[in-house]
């Protein structure tokens, strides 16, 4: 197991430099930079624009500032210096990546929470009135983007007299010291951007764990354990669903990497401070070591998160062997 | 009695059980519904989608009326003049309709001219006269006073149309690059798998954004459209061509593929008439669930500002007007292009799941 896992991360390690150098080029592709915004600023002269440029290291060959770049990383740990904030990158990441997290994990407990025993539902009552409404709404969910499910439950939310919409607190809870009630108003703040962001993923994993159940309902063990006259509670929970749910599993470790890029739009839409409206203004501006460390993290993310994914389905499931 | 057989062919037995799939035909017909929508959307419109009205900005959708003031019934259906007055205390804009003034609204009726396949043309499916100076707003209009029912309906012509050239685009990639990858093997395949985990070990949305910035801001709002294609084309084809490369490794061992080579058929021959064909079916079904994806994309980069741009405009692009609070609260009819999204992208995945039964081969006939 520990090879598997160390063979795992070498391989990562190649991978990793090919994103930095994919993260670059489309950096690099875009047209202008950083200093763009001053050409048309008419107290800026030209030749101070040329001045910024230098001072940013903008005007050597883009290999140079390449391998710059990843010298610092790999020799200081310093994913470079951001242009707009005029603070390191990682500094800057790094205090964002807390909401982010917390938005995050909350979404996932949430769809877990809620998907799991309605898969079972589903399953167990197939075809009955409530099972097509659940499935219906399943494919609801997977239809409808998660920006537009913000604007709707923000106008729904409107309608019906809520004012804890956008944001994560209400005005006077920001920046104050934590309480219970501060806590609460987080939660009434906080459901929105949960069913927005969640909503299809926890559609996706009703989805499957409906279909997995509904496939180990027909093996010959379950049939075997109902006719030994165990209860039907039984048959399903302590043997058909501890083997439906093992595929589930390895889902966990995608989820995480995908939540946090699933963040970001919604997060525009409803202003929560995570990672996805700083992404999207350093795009913007041309911020260009805080988009590509940006990128390279969630990259990085992703393949910790399949690393992950593995190795869970390997514990959840003995039948698993590496080579 | 004599019991009548009859011989189906596989092509049959797959167009029954798709007409089985009561969700799926709901599907295909909503979607034929939505295209013809879109491609005769001059037609359909009754007014010009980028004429700006200064007098009825933020204009609520005017309703349709059957019975007048005064209790009378009519069959054809008529609006009323929108009043635009201010709250003497808010100074909040409020419409009323002014029930004097009435203007029924006519099938085929001649408004303003446009080009529809090459003709000049300015008859309209329906509208009001328009020399009456009645006006009429199906979804309302948006702060410019464009009519937001025309704008939907050329929205949805950039939207629905992204995808269908987006998938074009896609497949003819994916299935190149799976098809070499899946029959030649060895170097080659080794590489394109690579570099499909590369762009896979993305998350979807950052780096479709990061893509769009690349798009340059002087372009013509025809090559940004172009520009989008191409991204969600990009980060699309590599789920394809795995599917593809898994049915060539498949199938290239098979006898029929021998026989072939044996009879002396060349690559070319044995990929485009042997292998091919058989994984039609898989295509098909992968196109129509790839159209989600591409809606979705276009959608959410067009939402964000850095997809299609105006002139032209897309269901994405009319709810990046619905984003602000006040929008939400004084002028919601703003958010009605999403709900086009939402039934579009749920019909095609209607459409994809029948496809997928019905194109299973081992399912027995409905």
């Amino acid at each position: 197991m520990a090879r598997y896992i160390l063979r795992r991360l070498a391989i990562m390690v190649p991978m990793m430099v090919l994103i930095s150098i994919l993260c670059f080029a489309v950096i690099k592709l875009q047209p202008g930079d950083f200093t763009t915004q001053y050409l048309t600023d008419p107290r800026v002269t030209p030749e101070m624009v040329a001045q910024i440029r230098a001072r940013l290291g903008l005007d050597q060959p883009a290999p140079l500032q390449y391998w710059t770049w990843v010298k610092g990383i790999l020799t200081r740990g310093d994913f470079g210096y951001s242009f707009a904030y005029k603070r390191p990158v990682q500094e800057l990441i790094w205090e964002r990546l807390g909401w982010t997290v917390v938005v995050a994990g909350a979404t996932m407990l949430f769809s877990w929470v809620v998907a799991i025993p309605i898969g079972i539902y589903s399953a167990t009552h197939k075809y009955s009135f409530l099972d097509y409404f659940l499935t219906f709404i399943g494919f609801i969910g997977v239809s409808i983007p998660s920006f537009f499910l913000a604007l709707v439950l923000m106008y729904l939310s409107l309608r019906l007299g809520g004012t804890a919409v956008g944001g994560l607190f209400s005005q006077q809870y920001i920046g104050a010291p934590w309480t219970w009630a501060k806590f609460v108003d987080l939660l009434k703040h906080l459901w929105i951007p949960l069913i927005a962001i969640g909503l299809s993923g926890t559609a996706g994993l009703i989805r499957l764990m409906r279909a997995n159940l509904l496939d180990v309902l027909q093996a010959q063990y379950v049939v075997t354990a109902r006719a030994k006259g165990l209860s039907e509670r039984v048959v399903i929970y302590k043997h058909a669903v501890r083997n439906a749910i093992n595929p589930l599993i390895s889902l966990l470790g995608m989820q995480l990497p995908e939540l946090i890029s699933g963040t970001i739009v919604t997060s525009i839409v409803l202003n929560l401070p995570t990672m996805g409206p700083f992404f999207y203004d350093a795009l913007i501006n041309g911020d260009q070591y805080l988009v590509m460390t940006f990128l390279m993290f969630s990259a990085f993310l992703m393949l910790l998160g399949n690393l992950i994914a593995d190795i869970l389905l390997a514990w959840s499931d003995p039948r698993i062997r590496f080579e | 009695m004599a019991q009548e057989w009859k011989v189906l062919s596989q092509s049959q037995l797959m167009l029954r059980r798709f007409k089985a799939h009561r969700l799926g035909m709901l599907g295909f017909f909503v979607l034929a519904f939505l295209y013809l929508l879109v491609i005769f959307a001059p037609f359909i419109a009754p007014t010009d989608y980028l004429v700006q009205r200064r007098d009825y900005t933020n204009c609520p959708p005017t309703k349709l009326h059957w019975r007048d003031a005064d209790g009378r019934f009519s069959l054809r259906p008529f609006v009323y003049g929108m009043q635009r007055s201010r709250d003497p205390i808010t100074l909040e804009v409020r419409w009323e309709e002014d029930t004097s003034r009435k203007y029924p609204v006519y099938f085929l009726v001649r408004g303003h001219s446009y080009k529809f396949l090459g003709f000049q043309c300015d008859l309209h499916l329906f509208g009001v006269d328009a020399d009456s100076g009645g006006q009429l707003f199906l979804f309302g209009t948006d702060r410019f006073g464009r009519d937001l029912f025309a704008r939907t309906l050329y929205g949805g012509r950039v939207t629905l149309s992204v995808g269908v050239f987006g998938i074009l685009l896609s497949f003819l990639i994916g299935t190149a690059m799976g098809s070499i990858s899946g029959y030649y093997g060895g170097r080659v395949d080794n590489a394109i798998q690579r570099f499909i985990e590369l762009l896979r070990s993305f998350p979807r949305i950052p780096l479709w954004l990061a893509l769009s910035v690349m798009l340059p801001p002087n372009w013509s709002s025809v090559k940004v459209y172009f520009g989008v294609v191409t991204i969600l084309a990009f980060l699309d084809w590599t789920s394809l061509a795995r599917v593809v490369r898994g049915q060539f490794l498949n199938l290239r061992e098979k006898e029929f593929v021998e026989a072939a080579r044996a009879l002396g058929a060349g690559d070319r021959s044995i990929i485009f008439r042997h292998i091919l064909p058989n994984i039609v079916s898989y295509l098909v079904v992968t196109a129509t669930l790839s159209f989600p994806g591409m809606i979705m994309g276009e959608s959410t980069i067009s939402f964000l500002g850095l997809g299609i741009k105006e002139p032209m405009t897309s269901w994405g692009l009319l709810l990046r007007d619905a984003q602000s609070m006040d929008v939400m609260r004084m002028q919601p009819w703003l958010m009605i292009p999403g709900i086009f999204i939402v039934v579009s992208v749920l019909a095609f995945n209607f459409m994809g799941d029948a496809l997928r039964d019905a194109f299973d081969p081992f399912a027995t006939g409905a």
